[in-house]
């Protein structure tokens, strides 16, 4: 059942061009559905437009099918965590949690059960008393997250809410706030900037830019298969190694920058367009170690980077900066001439001038485990 | 080995000794630097308040001539004769009456005006100014303007009170009325700083809190009461103490609204003190007012310290 309908939704200020541009979105209950996109894409606008805090210039906005673009956040029933958490520092953490369960006027013996069990869940028992500027950063996070839990609301929105905390606490609430969210069966609207975040969190994401939709999906079908160069370059880290490339007349040879030969006769029929600009990508997990019998081609090492379970290394191609990632220890020198093997089957190819995708990788990549039987 | 095991010992012993040393040098180096950059206020301070104030406590044991020379040492009798005084104790509790009168007033409206200034509107700015445009009129020019406002024949209110068939009050010269309108003119003076002060604080809060609680479910009175004053409070704090040593030391406004007058009941500490010295010529008495004044506002601002701050939250 869809939740959340946004029909041709657009956000314009006074005279300036549109921030965000006929938006269509459908986003299912029980759905953890990331926002994603670098600052300035529009992402926390629309996320703002959805709860409330912010008008809806054109389009519509449907929540179980009713029309809600003129109703008060108040009454949209959601709950919402800031990236600043909007703790109110006056206030005692308990106080904080029952905020708006008072406002709301609830008996007071469902408040204290409320109050408890988020507080129980979050692990915020003993800093109940405290005032938030007693707190630190994950705890301060913890009580934004206990604030709306206790509303109880199906629908939660997070505007950035991890990027106040440091590296190693992020990863534990990527985990913590994935795992409430199936707990508690709520829809999630989650705004980020961070790609890693989108992967691994949304069952869902939708890579925003300059306003514009780039691509909506599920975080590996992004990984696999980019819309366009935006989202290619945008999701997976490090980012896709792109290339400009000319296809050769007969259609069997592929020049990437001006260097690298590519023999593609054997995969590539007719598909690809000749006369077009090309580029190309290649994750880094396909720039792989040459062997004896299977060097394709010697690339300049620019810079190797260790770190210990897998090494990495940039490559110099053409105007490019292509970086490899293999597992284990290499011992590689800056300047070396390293053999690396390309396959054709794991390139991308791109229209150069609109950014679309032409062909994705070719092969299947998903591998499964063994079900094992007792 | 017990030989280089002891010069060691003082070796190391003479190294602490040279770094405590350093240590102090450039402990004292700080403190003259510091005093340095504190040299010119102390030196103003010195020069327009601590001698002044040093002055004003060694004449209240005296009696003065004309030209303000002491002649006798009276020790307290000052003191002993102000207390004894009806004029001195009248003008005690006028002066108290004026502070009751003024300093709630003007919270309250410059509250209020500023919570709907606060909002967002088309053209806010315009009221903005308005509300805050008293602060820019001197104490003088908004006095006349008030004389002409209060006159009992021309003036404004005795014409309105006239169209509605009411009788015309002597708004300055009547007794009952005096201390009031000298207190309304007061309030619509100090709202300007009061209004400009507490609306910068409004403005301070994070918008966001209060987005927070409307998508919480709070309505317009819950978020005054629950967000906008507790967060106000270390700036509505600061306003009230100034607004009380403001209302005890007025001046201006009485001397040209009603020079103490009727019977003088709007006879106030600052002018009694200005009366007693400047046309009675008694400087040690007037000197010795002008200290119950400020002991009397240190008091009040102390009291206020310790009954206010613990309700207020600083972030």
């Amino acid at each position: 059942m869809s939740q959340i309908e946004l029909v041709k939704i657009s956000k314009i200020y006074q005279k300036k061009q549109a921030v965000l541009n006929e938006i269509d979105l459908t986003i299912n209950e029980g759905e953890f559905f990331v926002l994603v996109g670098p600052s300035g894409s529009g992402k926390s606008t629309l996320l703002r437009m959805i709860a409330g805090l912010e008008e809806i210039s054109e389009g519509i906005l449907k929540m179980n099918g009713k029309i809600v673009n003129h109703i008060p956040p108040k009454d949209r029933n959601l709950s919402m965590v800031f990236q600043n958490y909007a703790l109110y520092p006056h206030l005692s953490v308990e106080q904080n949690i029952l905020f708006g369960l008072q406002a709301k006027k609830l008996k007071k013996q469902e408040r204290q059960r409320r109050l408890y069990e988020a507080a129980e869940m979050m692990g915020l028992i003993e800093l109940l008393e405290r005032k938030p500027r007693e707190l630190s950063g994950g705890q301060r996070q913890r009580v934004a997250l206990a604030r709306a839990i206790v509303s109880q609301s199906p629908l939660c929105l997070m505007d950035e809410p991890l990027s106040n905390l440091d590296a190693k606490l992020r990863a534990n609430m990527r985990v913590e706030i994935r795992r409430l969210q199936k707990k508690l069966g709520m829809t999630m609207i989650y705004v980020t900037h961070d790609q890693v975040e989108a992967m691994t969190m949304g069952d869902r994401i939708m890579v925003l830019n300059d306003g514009k939709i780039q691509q909506v999906g599920k975080p590996i079908t992004l990984y696999n298969e980019p819309a366009n160069l935006f989202v290619a370059s945008f999701i997976g880290s490090p980012k896709m190694n792109l290339g400009k490339a000319i296809l050769s007349e007969d259609g069997k040879q592929l020049v990437v920058e001006g260097q690298l030969h590519l023999d593609i006769s054997s995969i590539f029929g007719e598909e690809l367009p000749t006369n077009r600009q090309l580029t190309i990508g290649i994750r880094a997990e396909h720039l792989l170690p040459g062997t004896i019998e299977n060097i394709n081609y010697l690339l300049e090492a620019v810079n190797v980077e260790q770190l210990g379970n897998e090494t990495s290394i940039a490559f110099e191609v053409g105007a490019e900066l292509w970086t490899a990632r293999w597992s284990g220890q290499w011992f590689i020198k800056v300047g070396q001439k390293v053999p690396v093997q390309i396959l054709p089957e794991n390139l991308l190819f791109f229209d150069s001038e609109t950014g679309n995708l032409i062909h994705s990788v070719s092969k299947g990549r998903m591998q499964e485990v063994l079900t094992t039987c007792v | 080995m017990r030989m280089t095991n002891s010069t060691t010992n003082n070796t190391s012993n003479t190294h602490l000794l040279e770094i405590e040393q350093v240590k102090k040098k450039i402990r004292m180096n700080n403190f003259y630097k510091g005093m340095l950059f504190l040299l010119p206020s102390i030196m103003l301070f010195s020069v327009f308040l601590f001698y002044p104030l040093f002055r004003t406590i060694y004449l209240s044991f005296f009696l003065t001539k004309a030209s303000g020379d002491t002649t006798i040492f009276v020790g307290l009798e000052n003191y002993v004769n102000m207390f004894a005084s009806p004029l001195f104790l009248k003008s005690m509790k006028s002066t108290f009456l004026f502070v009751f009168y003024t300093v709630p007033t003007t919270i309250l409206i410059s509250l209020f005006l500023a919570v709907i200034a606060n909002e967002k509107l088309k053209g806010i700015g315009f009221f903005r100014t308005i509300f805050s445009s008293t602060m820019g009129v001197s104490v003088a020019a908004a006095s006349v303007l008030w004389l002409y406002l209060f006159n009992p024949t021309v003036g404004l209110f005795n014409q309105i009170l006239d169209i509605f068939g009411f009788e015309a009050i002597g708004w300055l010269t009547d007794p009952k009325w005096a201390l009031l309108s000298v207190s309304a003119t007061t309030i619509w003076m100090n709202i300007g700083f009061t209004f400009l002060i507490l609306l910068s604080g409004l403005q301070s809060i994070d918008s966001s809190l209060y987005e927070s609680a409307d998508i919480e479910g709070a309505g317009y009175f819950y978020k005054l009461r629950r967000i906008t004053i507790p967060m106000l409070s270390p700036t509505l704090f600061f306003v009230i103490t100034v607004t009380i040593i403001n209302a005890f030391q007025s001046f201006g406004q009485i001397d040209i609204l009603t020079q103490g007058g009727p019977v003088n009941e709007t006879n106030l500490l600052v002018y009694s003190i200005y009366r007693e010295a400047f046309v009675n010529y008694r400087f040690g008495s007037a000197s010795a007012q002008a200290i119950v004044l400020f002991v009397l506002i240190l008091f009040m601002t102390y009291l206020q310290f310790k009954l206010g701050e613990r309700k207020v939250h600083y972030q």
